[in-house]
């Protein structure tokens, strides 16, 4: 790692280094794999109790890392958030600030052996105990998985499995947790999760294989296969990221009425704020690794506190105000193997102001009941009108493209 | 479906006999000529008594084995024997070619037939294994083992193991089918004798066939594990196992069903150095020596044969593609 620092950059590390750190990381990550394929784990040691029984999860201070052989990223960096029975929790920030791996711990899905939850704790109250998933062993953890949380993805093209038919892919879930079930049933209550997510044709689909259907009609299964065994929270990765806006709206409101049908959570991840605006009850924003900000859809709308947060306001477009050239934040996410140890977003910052940034990364200061933000300038930020904020910001651009 | 395999078909038949044609008339072009060196061995006897010279010996046998035609007229005779199932006689064996092919296929067939299932055997869980740990030591070493399998030539191979378990340990015979004592042994036992003679040859070709499916089935397996679905699967609460043995697997045979009906023929041509070291009078040997004296009846049917059976694979690739893959199914 030192002759890693030392050449700027971190990418350009000697063979020698490399193989001491795989030779490091092996050690770690092997011991990580023994903890967590051991069988007949005691349960004291993974159920542990909410701190809010109206939560269904409770992220705190999360670490999510990945060994790689030049060097360990670090992922999700220290994430704390809760998500509140039956609401909808949207994640949102630039690609790889960590939205993903964070809602893959939760399934621990993370790739494995190099990616590692390595401290923190992930409480999820499965309805009869409360499990702390990032202890929880992998013989417990098929049991949550696809029945108390489940996923939908990003890709629907990819990620149904083109050798089986539609119908023997819904019917896995009931049958793989009811044992017991009989086909036949498993298959009359396929056929009703696909007339519920609207697929007209349900028992023509049933039949059909994935590559018979349209990106919209298979999202419609994903989402048919998430919801089948009435999850406690479903986990959005970018739901219509690749579908069209027509469709995009009706997935969206399909999600938003099944998820009030069968009261569960939602955890939405998009970088489309529009989305986000229209579906979450609460927004957690997070940059590099962490969360710089989070409260209430109107807190984060309306009232956005985080530096990081506003650049992200001011780059969206908005109908019937005129702009020239989108908003967009200056500079680069930081290297996420050399992070540095203040403040992640201050060399990007428009509102940075020495000496006060200079220290170490900031703790999550409290605004309200709802809204918390980490910046030492919150309240310097607070003064100003959310109309000047903006201009203040787009003055700046506009002045940078003049020079 | 039936319209696509009929047309696959048609394809199929042009172009077995245009590779018939070329390969008789490279087999005419070669300097080994059968014929020659029949009347050079004919003039060399008959020369003390006076007899017929080499020319005229030559006129008469070219004449006899039907020589004197061009490459085309002499192409076109064989064809229209062959269409008919008339090979003729082979030249070196003084049998007919069919039933000196029925002769000695037997023994190949056994020889590739069990190399296949023990590749087969052996190569899919080493590479899923070695997929599945990837860049582990348990992945190194089966890379390791799979480029020795594949860079260790079958000569030097053979020559190893008939040194330790031929000259060392005494365990084997060196070459051939069956042992010295062969005739006076009961049937049991003469299976044993020649199950004990097939070990090496057997071993030979398992260790140089299995470096390339093991590498095969390992890039597959790694790629399909890395798909979305297979994120899919585990969502949905799948444990490991079956991710692997459902999900991951049926996808992975897409590419080794392709795969495997390639090598159909090449159990029938593959064999061929092997059978010359440990000299096993199977298909590989029979035809290496037809084609080096040049008997042309033999090496003409061989290669059609082969023609044959690599197009009726290929037509078979792509008919278990179908069968494997919904994607790709004609309707």
């Amino acid at each position: 790692m030192k002759a890693g620092r030392e050449k700027k950059g971190g990418n350009y590390i000697s063979a020698r280094d490399t193989r001491r750190i795989s030779r490091e990381n092996r050690k770690i990550t092997d011991a990580c794999e023994k903890q967590h394929r051991r069988k007949n784990v005691p349960e004291s040691e993974y159920v542990t109790k909410m701190r809010d029984p109206g939560n269904v999860v409770e992220f705190d201070n999360v670490h999510t890392y990945f060994f790689t052989d030049i060097g360990t990223v670090k992922a999700v960096n220290g994430v704390s958030f809760e998500i509140p029975q039956g609401k909808t929790v949207g994640l949102v920030g630039e690609s790889g600030c960590g939205k993903s791996v964070t809602c893959l711990s939760l399934m621990q899905l993370v790739q494995r052996p190099q990616g590692q939850t390595v401290s923190g704790q992930i409480r999820f109250n499965a309805g009869d105990r409360v499990l702390d998933i990032a202890k929880t062993p992998a013989e417990v953890m098929t049991g949550i998985r696809g029945s108390r949380i489940s996923m939908i993805f990003q890709e629907p093209m990819t990620s149904l499995n083109p050798v089986f038919r539609i119908g023997a892919q819904i019917d896995e879930v009931f049958l793989l947790h009811n044992p017991g079930m009989k086909k036949k049933e498993a298959r009359e209550r396929s056929i009703e999760m696909l007339k519920l997510v609207n697929i007209a044709n349900a028992e023509g689909v049933y039949m059909m294989y994935p590559h018979e259907l349209s990106g919209g009609m298979r999202q419609r299964v994903m989402i048919a296969i998430a919801l089948a065994l009435r999850p406690r929270l479903i986990i959005a990765d970018e739901p219509t990221t690749a579908l069209d806006v027509t469709i995009q709206a009706q997935i969206l409101d399909l999600l938003r009425n099944l998820k009030d049908r069968i009261n569960s959570s939602i955890m939405l991840i998009t970088h489309d704020l529009g989305v986000i605006a229209e579906m979450a009850d609460f927004v957690v924003v997070m940059y590099a690794g962490r969360v710089v900000e989070k409260g209430t859809a109107e807190d984060i709308f309306y009232r956005p506190c985080h530096p990081y947060t506003i650049g992200l306001m001011e780059s969206k477009p908005v109908v019937g105000r005129h702009v020239d050239r989108l908003y967009n934040i200056p500079g680069n996410v930081p290297n996420p193997i050399n992070m540095p140890d203040y403040c992640f977003f201050r060399d990007r910052c428009k509102f940075r102001k020495e000496p006060l940034c200079g220290g170490v990364y900031p703790e999550m200061v409290r605004l309200s009941e709802t809204h918390e933000v980490a910046c030492y300038c919150s309240e310097a930020v607070l003064k100003y009108d959310r109309e000047e904020l903006f201009k203040l910001l787009g003055k700046d651009q506009a002045e940078e493209g003049k020079a | 479906m039936w319209k696509f395999i009929v047309k696959r078909l048609i394809q199929g038949i042009v172009i077995i006999f245009l590779g018939s044609l070329i390969i008789y008339a490279v087999i005419r072009c070669l300097p080994t000529s059968f014929v020659e060196d029949m009347a050079r061995q004919r003039a060399a006897q008959a020369s003390s008594v006076g007899g017929k010279s080499y020319q005229e010996w030559l006129n008469q046998l070219n004449q006899v084995y039907g020589l004197d035609r061009g490459i085309l007229p002499g192409f076109f005779a064989w064809l229209r024997k062959a269409v008919r199932g008339d090979f003729g006689d082979s030249w070196k064996y003084n049998v007919t070619v069919t039933e000196k092919f029925h002769e000695v296929i037997g023994c190949t067939l056994y020889l590739n037939i069990v190399t296949f299932l023990l590749e087969l055997l052996i190569c899919i869980p080493l590479g899923i294994t070695a997929a599945r740990k990837q860049y582990s030591r348990t992945d190194y070493a089966i890379t390791v083992f799979a480029l020795l399998g594949i860079s260790l030539p079958t000569f030097f191979l053979a020559t190893l193991l008939k040194y330790v378990f031929s000259v060392r340990l005494g365990w084997v015979d060196m070459y051939g089918l069956v042992g010295r004592n062969f005739y006076k042994m009961d049937a049991f036992h003469q299976l044993l004798d020649m199950g004990a003679h097939m070990l090496m040859p057997v071993v030979t070709l398992t260790i140089a066939g299995l470096g390339g499916l093991t590498r095969f089935t390992r890039t597959n397996m790694l790629e399909v594990l890395n798909a979305d679905y297979i994120r899919t699967a585990r969502a949905k609460g799948l444990p490991e196992s079956r991710v692997i043995s459902r999900h991951a697997f049926r996808n992975t045979l897409i590419p080794l069903v392709t795969y495997m009906s390639y090598l159909i023929p090449s159990m029938f041509s593959g064999s061929m150095i092997t059978e010359q070291l440990f000299q096993i009078p199977g298909i590989g040997y029979t035809s290496y020596q037809a084609i080096v004296s040049g008997d042309i009846p033999f090496t003409m049917f061989y290669s059609t044969f082969l023609l044959i059976l690599t197009q009726l694979s290929l037509l078979l690739a792509d008919i278990m593609y179908a069968v494997v893959d919904p994607r790709v199914r004609i309707h």
